[in-house]
């Protein structure tokens, strides 16, 4: 029998979708059973509480949860993010209901021992209840009291080898794609990156010197599986910069009909036979390619590696032999401005360790923001207000055409005042002697 | 940079603006002692917090800094 009556909660059950309600309820029935004998660290019906709350919540229309805390683990200045119920009376359960963030392995990979140790731990000195994962790509452990947080971390660096990520104004813990570990776009190793820059940048990860959050996340070709160009101050793009390999064969063998196009993943319905004219070729945003007399052609030069006829055709176009990554900068979500996607920084820079040209443009980044940015200013946000010529001046970067969006828009060359002869002063007087009003 | 004179500097002013303001932002920090560079100050912030003088605070998406114990939301969360 429920510790609350939930009937707002309960409708929300009844869609055709997987509900985090029926999850939340499947675990507190679980911890009121307590089958595997536990000896709970925090109230048993810490879930139930959980439940009450967001009902009561949802019956107000605001929130019962106070904002923030100075709850954290010994030295560090991120990972734990303090949470107060104020209806504490009503739900003694989740009085104190502490998110901790643990930073997740690169590309996301298990053992299935691993997460049943986690979820054991955290049943144990925690609510049971966890988000794989949050948006930062963390594993987020939700909801335990203070005296459980440095127990909970000692088990976690200790015995299970894990750290907590990062919260609050520091680096975020990186998140990257599976990358080369399954798949065959991968235009560089992210999880070497991205575990070598969670090492190297320890410091910036635990302890807040930044004026606001910072994330790097690495994807390791256009597709973008870990939305790196929307959502990340610093994103990481695969790309090439030779030739999409064809294999002319393959391509007969789609036109023919033998392999299935997307790698088969549309082929729950009947699309009629796969049209290259149709489905490839008049898709290319650059319409650089031609299929003519059975022979697919494409105008390298003019490809912006958008990786639409390789995503329909991926065992007749591969992706080129030079790879390496792009650099954007300045993706946020909506703050104070709307939503932001990442401007081009680096068009091209090689991927391999130890990594130190990719290093020295983050640092330069880092320095600049935060000497110039404004208390919670996101990097985006000063690009704008300083303006992106400012961020090429203090990176070293030359403007190059790939920093133009459009002719006219955003040049981003001016002549400083000591590169033009005579500078910007002159004689008016002279001048109106010439010139009239 | 005098390390303990520096630590007084931040106590004295921190302790002065207590009354109206508990949480601070790094960058406030910066200013206490504008000679230093922006990245020793951090650094001492950050040995401060360890040596339990300072403490965090945070939302979750932002970070602040302030006396040990002083304000509202050291007496609200109480140990449990
Ligand atoms: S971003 Fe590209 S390389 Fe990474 S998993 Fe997705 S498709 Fe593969
Ligand atoms: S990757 Fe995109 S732009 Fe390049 S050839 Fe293919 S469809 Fe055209």
């Amino acid at each position: 029998m429920a510790k609350h009556e939930t009937p707002l909660l309960d409708q929300l059950e009844s869609g055709p979708w997987p509900s985090f309600v029926s999850d939340l309820k499947q675990e507190a029935e679980s911890r009121a059973k307590n089958e595997k004998n536990m000896e709970y660290q925090i109230p048993v019906d810490a879930v139930d509480d959980l439940l009450g709350v967001l009902e009561l919540s949802y019956k107000h229309g605001r929130t019962h949860w106070k904002h923030g805390g100075i709850v954290g683990v010994f030295g560090y200045g991120g990972g734990v993010i303090g949470r107060y119920c104020d209806q504490p009376e009503m739900f003694p359960g989740v009085a104190h209901f502490h998110t901790m963030r643990v930073n997740q392995p690169a590309g996301k990979f298990y053992t299935t021992e691993y997460l049943n140790n986690l979820c054991d731990l955290w049943e144990f000195r925690g609510s049971g209840i966890t988000n794989m994962h949050g948006s930062t790509g963390d594993i987020i452990l939700i909801g335990t009291e203070t005296r459980q947080l440095e127990e909970v971390f000692y088990e976690l660096t200790h015995t299970y080898n894990q750290d907590l990520g990062g919260s609050g104004s520091n680096l975020r813990t990186p998140a990257d794609c599976i990358g080369q570990a399954r798949c065959e776009y991968a235009c560089y190793d992210t999880q070497a990156i991205c575990h070598e820059l969670t090492q190297e940048y320890q410091d910036e990860l635990h302890r807040p010197a930044f004026p606001y959050k910072f994330k790097f996340k690495f994807d390791g070709c256009p597709n973008c599986c870990v939305a790196s160009i929307a959502r990340s101050d610093m994103s990481y793009i695969g790309t090439w910069r030779d030739e999409i390999r064809i294999d002319a064969e393959a391509v007969k063998g789609y036109v023919g009909g033998e392999i299935p196009s997307n790698a088969g993943a549309h082929s729950g319905r009947d699309w009629g036979p796969f049209d290259i004219q149709k489905e490839v070729i008049d898709l290319c945003p650059t319409g650089c390619m031609i299929y003519e007399n059975d022979e697919l052609k494409i105008n390298n030069k003019e490809c912006t590696r958008c990786m639409h006829c390789i995503n329909v055709m991926p065992r007749a176009l591969r992706i080129g032999n030079d790879r390496g990554c792009s650099i954007l900068v300045g993706a946020k979500a909506p703050i104070l401005d709307g939503a932001q996607m990442g401007s081009l920084l680096v068009p091209f820079i090689k991927v391999e360790e130890p990594y130190d040209e990719i290093k020295e443009v983050i640092e330069n980044v880092w320095d600049w923001w935060m000497e110039e940015g404004k208390n919670r200013e996101r990097l985006g946000e000063l690009i704008k207000r300083q303006g992106f010529q400012k961020l090429l001046e203090m990176t070293n970067i030359k403007a190059v055409p790939q920093h133009v969006q459009e002719p006219r828009s955003n040049p981003y060359i001016f002549w400083r005042e000591d590169e033009v002869e005579g500078g910007w002063e002159r004689d008016v007087v002279e001048y109106r002697k010439h010139h009239q009003r | 940079m005098d390390i303990e004179e520096s630590k007084k500097i931040i106590v004295e002013k921190l302790t002065k603006k207590s009354k109206t303001k508990s949480k601070f932002y790094l960058k406030d920090f910066y200013k206490m002692i504008p000679d230093e560079k922006p990245r020793a100050v951090k650094n001492l912030v950050n040995q401060m917090v360890k040596e339990e003088i300072l403490e965090y605070w945070s939302s979750g998406s932002t970070t602040m800094i302030g006396l040990k114990g002083v304000g509202k939301q050291a007496s609200a969360e109480d140990e449990a």
